[in-house]
């Protein structure tokens, strides 16, 4: 069951320019949200922006009752969004969608991430350490000042490596180049996230559409499950308004039109109908 | 006439109950098609027993698919949309949407699109005898399909073509939901009322389009799309005054409601009820609070019967 709660913010700090956490005060969220849910914001009072903003949940403490968020100022919404002073409230809708499985594996798990990406990802990995799971976080951003929470997530107990499209830190080139050189035993990463035979069992990824489809390859070469986080424009999140239409395999070699609200945002990879 | 009212005497509540064409409500307020998906999405945050009726997302013979995505983009208070009127067919409705919302005590009724005249024949057929339909609201209106829809309601002659052959195989009331995209709404309005039709719905969204300056193409896949939401209200409301006064069929209202104030605005200017569409997705829970709201307005301004109300502004 998700809510119509108005919830108090905690904080709402710039952490790289450009990118903010927001944490708000939401008991209810806490207990209800899983890894790769998300949360309908109304960023604003007034009649425009009309709509809320679908943004992943990013992190949870329990023990607080927070929630966090983590957003890239991209228009309009996140614009306002980033206003917000602590003790304002600020409506949110959730939690909603369909997260990621989680794996009952024993540490043959990978993390990629692309850009704002790994907002969604941070809370699996939360999770996974709370399972005692420990990952490879594959992260691939434009520029090194573009990193984000690699030391949270080592605080956490999983190991991150950086790829950088310019070179600035970390791996120089995409990150699924950086992955794949990993599969091959490249030497850029050792250890945790790996099996005895080299292979890795489970992917879970948050990025770019062209990132995510080549993992998805990758994933399907290795015999690894995989799933992906996708996004597409929302309406109402409760799945009436067919906005968020993603395609997904119909069995027969074509597709159908399933919600990312709904059905997703999370959907295996395999069942993804990439273009 | 819309200050009579109780005046405290006899205190009661008011009245909100109204009949659209035949079909008795407990309230005006109903939801807009493709708003509100089957109910079925709206279950848990809407007592679907408190509203005056559903009105379904809209129903073709045959599975559609639907546009290419984007399919959303929003505008000033309002949105654009080209959904494309994805549905699983009339048949996937009747065999599984029907029994669910047979669970519940609020009149359904369904909206219906086709590519030929025949085709709103054949589903006026198929609903009428699959039972658990109140009423059927004939979409001609839709901006978003490459083949009927708006041509026929941007046609005087063929929105009668239409209305008549519908009429001809149903006995459930008939409402015709026309097209804001047209030179004069209340020809339109004429002909279908000559045609047999029991009420009107208007509007359905306003053509429009968005053009993207970073990529510098349409936003919408679909390139142009129907606009929603509060920015196209003043249009929805002198549509509805022109065709009540025109028109002697009762008026579903919508275009851009999100308080139970604009609610009263669309009863004020001649509709006999209306219809929350894109403020739904702002917060599920619009038509109650604008239930709530209407009710709360008719007690504080002593209006007994909210029916007093519809068209009180036409003096």
């Amino acid at each position: 069951m998700s809510l119509v709660i108005d919830a108090k913010v905690v904080q709402n700090k710039q952490i790289i320019p450009g990118h903010y956490r927001i944490t708000l005060a939401t008991p209810y969220c806490t207990e209800k949200a899983r890894p790769g849910q998300f949360l309908h914001v109304r960023c604003g009072s007034t009649q425009d922006p009309l709509l809320r903003r679908p943004i992943s949940i990013h992190a949870v403490d329990p023990q607080a009752g927070e929630v966090s968020l983590l957003y890239r100022v991209a228009g309009r919404g996140t614009a306002l969004l980033a206003e917000y002073r602590v003790g304002d409230m600020v409506s949110i809708f959730g939690p909603l969608g369909r997260g990621f499985t989680l794996p009952k594996g024993d540490g043959k798990v990978c993390v990629v991430s692309g850009g704002i990406g790994i907002a969604p990802l941070y809370f699996l990995l939360q999770k996974l350490a709370g399972l005692g799971i420990f990952a490879t976080v594959f992260q691939g951003v434009a520029t090194a000042k573009q990193i984000l929470i690699e030391d949270e997530i080592r605080e956490l107990g999983h190991s991150v490596v950086v790829a950088t499209d310019d070179g600035t830190k970390g791996f120089h080139g995409t990150v699924t180049s950086l992955f794949e050189d990993f599969l091959r035993g490249g030497g850029l990463v050792s250890k945790p996230g790996i099996n005895e035979d080299g292979l890795v069992s489970c992917i879970f990824t948050c990025g770019p559409p062209a990132m995510m489809k080549r993992l998805s390859e990758i994933a399907a070469q290795q015999g690894a499950y995989c799933e992906v986080s996708l996004e597409e424009r929302m309406g109402c999140g409760v799945g009436a308004c067919l906005s968020c239409a993603c395609k997904i395999k119909d069995g027969s070699g074509w597709f159908h039109y399933r919600r990312a609200c709904v059905e997703g945002p999370v959907f295996p990879a395999g069942e993804v109908f990439w273009e | 006439m819309s200050s009579k009212g109780s005046n405290g005497t006899s205190a009661g509540k008011p009245k909100l109950a109204v009949n659209v064409g035949g079909i008795q409500m407990i309230n005006p307020v109903t939801t807009a098609s493709g708003t509100f998906g089957f109910g079925t999405e709206y279950a848990p945050y809407v007592d679907l027993n408190r509203l005056g009726a559903i009105v379904v997302k809209g129903t073709t013979l045959a599975p559609r698919a639907g546009n290419p995505t984007p399919r959303l983009v929003e505008t000033p208070a309002g949105v654009l949309n080209s959904i494309g009127l994805q549905n699983p067919g009339v048949d996937h409705f009747i065999d599984e949407a029907l029994p669910y919302l047979a669970g519940f005590d609020v009149p359904v009724i369904v909206n219906i699109s086709g590519d030929t005249v025949e085709d709103y024949a054949r589903l006026a057929d198929r609903l009428s005898q699959a039972g658990g339909v109140a009423g059927l609201e004939v979409n001609i209106s839709c901006p978003n399909v490459k083949k009927g829809g708006m041509q026929f309601g941007s046609d005087p002659i063929m929105a009668a073509e239409v209305t008549r052959a519908v009429k001809g195989k149903t006995s459930l009331p008939v409402i015709v939901k026309l097209s804001p995209n047209v030179t004069s709404i209340v020809s339109v309005a004429e002909k279908v009322a000559e045609a047999g039709a029991d009420a009107l719905s208007l509007i359905n969204t306003l053509l429009g389009m968005s053009i993207d300056t970073k990529t510098r193409r349409p936003f919408l896949g679909n390139v142009m799309g129907g606009l929603s939401g509060p920015a196209i209200r003043p249009v929805a409301v002198r549509m509805v005054w022109q065709v009540y006064q025109a028109v002697k069929l009762p008026i579903i209202g919508m275009g851009g409601i999100v308080t139970a104030e604009d609610a009263i605005e669309f009863i004020l200017a001649g509709a006999t009820a209306v219809a929350v569409g894109t403020a739904n997705f702002v917060n599920p829970h619009t038509t109650i609070d604008v239930v709530e709201g209407i009710e709360k307005y008719l007690y504080e301004n002593g209006v007994s019967d909210l029916n007093e109300l519809i068209g009180a502004a036409h003096g």
